[in-house]
């Protein structure tokens, strides 16, 4: 794999390690930092502060009997954990762990585009994007924040190449029109808080219906 | 035995003197194992605690574990807005998932308060959102019976200097960071907090990169 450049902000790390960050974001996170030793001894050391946080804090007194609870817990039968999903082909565990069959469900977007919902919920959607070698994905700009991340191929637009592994942070503010490498078909996990807005291919009012 | 207070202010004497600090960075920087200073280095009673669970299922540290940590996880929990009875709830699934996957905890990656910490904001998602938070895919369990006890010293250290620059930030300071790693700032929130919370922080933390990514590696 080519070493990855482009990796999960401090802010976005941080909110996920207190838990604050929507639930396809932290997809995102989870799957980069799988793919991401760097960011992996990044999030570690992030769990680190909230630990020492944690040590310092005021203790509010337990009732008697959660201590008894607990201990009286240790000899209980568990639900012995499945065995942790692995990565599946192209999919990070945390991907792969959300595909039905281990593989996702394609639906068509057009010229040779498709899509793979994995989340949509308030906190925003989740999907993989697939998008043909060479192939431009429709000029967009978000609403909100949109974090991609590239799991086959590459693509590059307006602010620079990426690669397997690499994630890309957008907010707002960019309007950009992202072409897929010539080299692989792109699969990317795209998150995003906020509806797409398109500037072509796919009419406005028909994005309620793609989802997109 | 010595108490959390004792140890910091032990360590606190090591770091002005300098040989920890400068120990410490030589350490990282090679991404070697550090012998000096073996007298001022000693694991925290809670991971030795931790480690005692791990490897001899001892209850007695579990019960140590649970009278510390307890307290303090209803504390955090309840920071959130959750009822008493609620987070006490969580707190006991927290402390059986620590009792039942405490062989993953890996000293030379975590101390337990860390550890304990992650587990409570993965259980605290799922409890009350009702699915399943993503998380990375855990790396292989190391070989613990060749545990490198140097690594495990070593990030303790590290995780002392996380203290100390904990313990440098004033009142005002420490509440935005708190507010931030318990889940109260979303992270627009936390990227607007610009140059007080992570940046001070921020350069702590990667002084422990270089030897974490090399503990990394080893694991695949």
């Amino acid at each position: 794999m080519s070493e990855i450049r482009h990796h999960i902000s401090d802010n976005l790390l941080t909110a996920y390690a207190g838990g604050a960050l929507g639930h396809p974001f932290a997809l995102v996170v989870a799957a980069h930092v799988s793919m991401c030793d760097e960011c992996r001894a990044r999030l570690e050391a992030h769990n680190a502060v909230g630990g020492a946080l944690l040590d310092d804090l005021n203790e509010i007194k337990v009732s008697d009997g959660l201590r008894d609870a607990v201990l009286a817990g240790l000899d209980d039968d568990f639900d012995v954990a499945p065995a942790p999903v692995r990565a599946s082909g192209v999919y990070p565990a945390p991907v792969a762990e959300m595909l039905p069959m281990g593989r996702p469900k394609w639906k068509s977007l057009g010229l040779g585009t498709r899509q793979s919902i994995l989340y949509d919920g308030p906190e925003g959607s989740a999907r993989l994007l697939y998008i043909p070698a060479g192939q431009a994905v429709p000029d967009h700009g978000h609403n909100g924040l949109e974090m991609t991340l590239v799991l086959q191929g590459s693509f590059h637009d307006e602010t620079g190449g990426f690669g397997v592994g690499d994630v890309q942070i957008a907010y707002d503010d960019l309007d950009h029109c992202p072409t897929a490498g010539t080299e692989a078909d792109c699969i990317c996990l795209a998150a995003t808080d906020a509806p797409l807005r398109f500037h072509s291919f796919v009419p406005r009012l028909l994005q309620p219906l793609f989802r997109i | 035995m010595l108490t959390d207070k004792h140890i910091t202010k032990h360590y606190g004497e090591c770091v002005q003197d300098g040989h920890l600090a400068q120990a410490f960075v030589l350490g990282t920087a090679s991404g070697k194992s550090l012998t000096a200073n073996k007298k001022s280095a000693a694991l925290s009673p809670q991971t030795e605690w931790l480690l005692s669970v791990r490897d001899g299922r001892d209850r007695q540290a579990f019960a140590r574990l649970f009278d510390f940590f307890a307290p303090r996880l209803k504390s955090m929990i309840m920071r959130s807005g959750i009822s008493a009875a609620q987070a006490e709830d969580i707190v006991q699934d927290v402390m059986l998932t620590a009792w039942r996957k405490a062989d993953q905890f890996d000293p030379s990656r975590a101390q337990a308060s860390g550890w304990i910490y992650q587990i409570a904001r993965n259980r605290q998602i799922d409890i009350l959102r009702k699915e399943r938070r993503p998380i990375p895919e855990e790396l292989s369990i190391p070989d613990q019976d060749n545990e490198d006890a140097s690594q495990s010293l070593a990030f303790e250290q590290e995780a002392q200097q996380v203290r100390k620059a904990l313990n440098g930030l004033s009142a005002e300071q420490r509440q935005v960071v708190e507010k931030a790693y318990f889940g109260e700032l979303s992270h627009s929130e936390i990227q607007q907090e610009t140059g007080l919370p992570i940046g001070t922080i921020k350069s702590r933390i990667r002084l422990g990169l270089e030897r974490l990514r090399h503990e990394l590696k080893e694991l695949r």
